[in-house]
């Protein structure tokens, strides 16, 4: 599972994005970020994260008003 | 700085400094910088207050009708003539303010500073500084000072340039 996880929950655009990007920063190639946020742009916003930066959206869920994200830092 | 790698670059042209406007720079350029976008802003005119040390930035909903507040489950606009009272500056500026804090909005300052972490190229404008009589002291370290060429400069090379 993750090797860290980020509680972006309350946080609104852009802020999920540019913690998750200082968290991946710092972690090894491979390792895997889990980010729960609460904004529902997220979804596509991660998406669009990934396919900019090369980094692979492993898995993504919603439970509760919460999106999970399972991101592998490999770029 | 210089596009030496295979990065995707993109300039903002700031020019405004009310607390609406300056969001949309702060949030495209951290944003882009995040997504390991090599991004420059180029401060001018009102845009420029934006760098200053002691950020004050106000809304006023003047001659703006599109801007509404949600208020008792509905909207509502401010009629021009009661947003040209005194004191209504403070009033819609703290308003905005609360209201960004309760929806987890970024303060100015908390995405400014994030911008200088990204290592977001900032160039302010010297005529600006000039004409409005700003001392570099009073505004925050980072930025260089420059003039429409450096931007032209910067911008030749970018994929996305954008006028804000």
């Amino acid at each position: 599972m993750a090797d860290q996880v980020l509680d972006a929950k309350g946080l609104n655009c852009p802020l999920p994005i540019l913690r998750a990007k200082k968290a991946l920063k710092e972690m090894a190639t491979g390792a895997v970020l889990q980010i729960d946020a609460t904004d529902p742009g997220a979804v596509k916003d991660f998406e669009a994260f990934c396919r900019t930066t090369g980094n692979e959206m492993m898995e993504h869920s919603e439970a509760n008003g919460v999106y999970t994200f399972l991101i592998k830092h490999t770029a | 700085m210089r596009d030496d790698s295979n990065a995707k670059s993109m300039t903002i042209i700031v020019t405004k400094g009310t607390l609406d406007w300056a969001y949309p720079p702060f949030i495209l350029a951290t944003t882009a910088a995040a997504m390991g976008i090599e991004t420059t802003m180029f401060f001018t005119f009102y845009g420029l207050t934006l760098l200053k040390k002691d950020l004050n930035l106000k809304i006023n909903p003047l001659g703006n009708s599109a801007m509404e507040m949600p208020m008792a489950g509905g909207h509502m606009a401010m009629p021009n003539i009661v947003a040209a009272l005194p004191g209504m500056t403070s009033l819609t500026t703290s308003m905005m303010k609360n209201m960004m804090k309760k929806k987890g909005v970024a303060s100015i300052e908390e995405l400014r500073e994030l911008a200088v972490e990204a290592d977001v190229n900032m160039i302010a404008c010297q005529m600006t500084m000039d004409l409005f009589e700003y001392k570099k002291e009073d505004m925050i370290d980072g930025p260089s000072l420059g003039g429409a060429a450096s931007w032209v400069d910067v911008a030749a090379q970018s994929d996305i340039n954008l006028y804000i």
